[in-house]
């Protein structure tokens, strides 16, 4: 058991890391960018903003932590 | 060559080359501390085990529909890339120590030397455990990362291409110095590596969610300017507010 916690350990430390909220919002921004593409309506540009604003976010995040 | 196998080519030397210099300074100091035999015994193992993840994941790679994989794989590269630049910002604007080499160098030296000398199969099983660890995981990132942007790209071959070209440049490097390659700068790979994987997660998984760029593959470049230019941004805004900080803090002591 503690090997396989060790593994899913590993894991999320390797694609999530110190930032859950990060891959979070990433899934919620990729799931509106498909909503509106799906509805015929322009969603590029959704997912360049949403980025910005995750960093933003993540990044004050991990300086109050400092 | 078109703009997205360029970039293609590019990320994966440059993702390759951050993590190879990392590597190289665990195997320096297994071979150094521990004995070369069991450090490049520990290194070929490694390489070994990266290469057998490669033969059976690529080839899986490669069958699944490439709207379905951009539409993962760019999720993915924009949770990993946005880490790596996170951790650049915060470095650049003075909030988080640079990477030094040397210092990795040293700290990694120091343990080895005073670990206890177990023999199994005629190897020293610190040195051989030490360097089998620091190339598998530093490999595994390049891994994931070749496979990822060469599948997503549809050339695999060309992102092999790329960290294949860091790993002679590194190992060549390496060899002829005998050093952690401290000279290496290392920190701005790090944030061009962290832009990069953004960039490309920030395109594919558009494409993958089933929007289109104006501009098809050349707006690789577009989502590549606003990425630099919002990170500038960033480390500005931060570095400016870090100083008034230390300022503060300096005024009241």
């Amino acid at each position: 058991m503690s090997r396989l916690a060790a593994f899913g350990r590993f894991w999320w430390d390797f694609v999530i890391g110190d930032d859950w909220l990060v891959a979070v919002l990433v899934a919620v921004a990729i799931g509106a960018t498909a909503a509106l593409a799906h509805s015929g309506v322009t969603a590029w540009w959704l997912l360049p903003l949403a980025v910005l604003l995750v960093l933003w976010l993540s990044l004050r995040r991990a300086i109050r932590s400092v | 060559m078109s703009t997205g196998n360029a970039f293609l080519v590019l990320s994966a030397f440059l993702a390759s080359a951050v993590e190879m210099v990392e590597a190289l300074t665990i195997v320096l100091a297994a071979g150094v501390a521990r004995g070369w035999r069991s450090a490049l015994t520990g290194l070929g193992a490694a390489t070994l085990a990266l290469a057998v993840v490669v033969a059976a994941l690529g080839p899986a790679l490669t069958a699944i529909p490439l709207n379905a994989l951009r539409l993962v794989v760019g999720g993915l590269l924009l949770v990993f890339g946005l880490q790596w630049l996170r951790k650049a910002i915060l470095r650049a604007s003075g909030y988080k120590a640079l990477h030094d080499e040397h210092a990795t160098f040293a700290h990694e030296l120091a343990e080895a030397r005073g670990a206890a000398r177990v023999e199994r199969a005629g190897l020293d099983w610190y040195g051989f455990t030490l360097a089998f660890k620091g190339v598998l995981l530093e490999g595994l990132e390049v891994v994931f990362i070749v496979l990822t942007f060469g599948s997503a790209q549809g050339s695999i071959s060309l992102a092999a291409a790329g960290a294949a070209g860091a790993l002679v440049l590194v190992a060549a490097v390496g060899v002829a110095v005998r050093a952690p390659l401290a000279r290496v700068p290392e920190n701005t790979l790090k944030f061009a590596v962290g832009v990069m994987l953004t960039t490309f997660g920030i395109f594919w998984a558009t494409e993958g969610a089933g929007a289109h760029w104006p501009g098809a593959d050349a707006s690789i470049l577009g989502v590549l300017g606003f990425v630099v230019l919002s990170s500038f941004l960033l480390v500005r805004l931060l570095r400016r507010e870090r100083r008034t900080q230390l300022r503060t803090v300096e005024m009241r002591a």
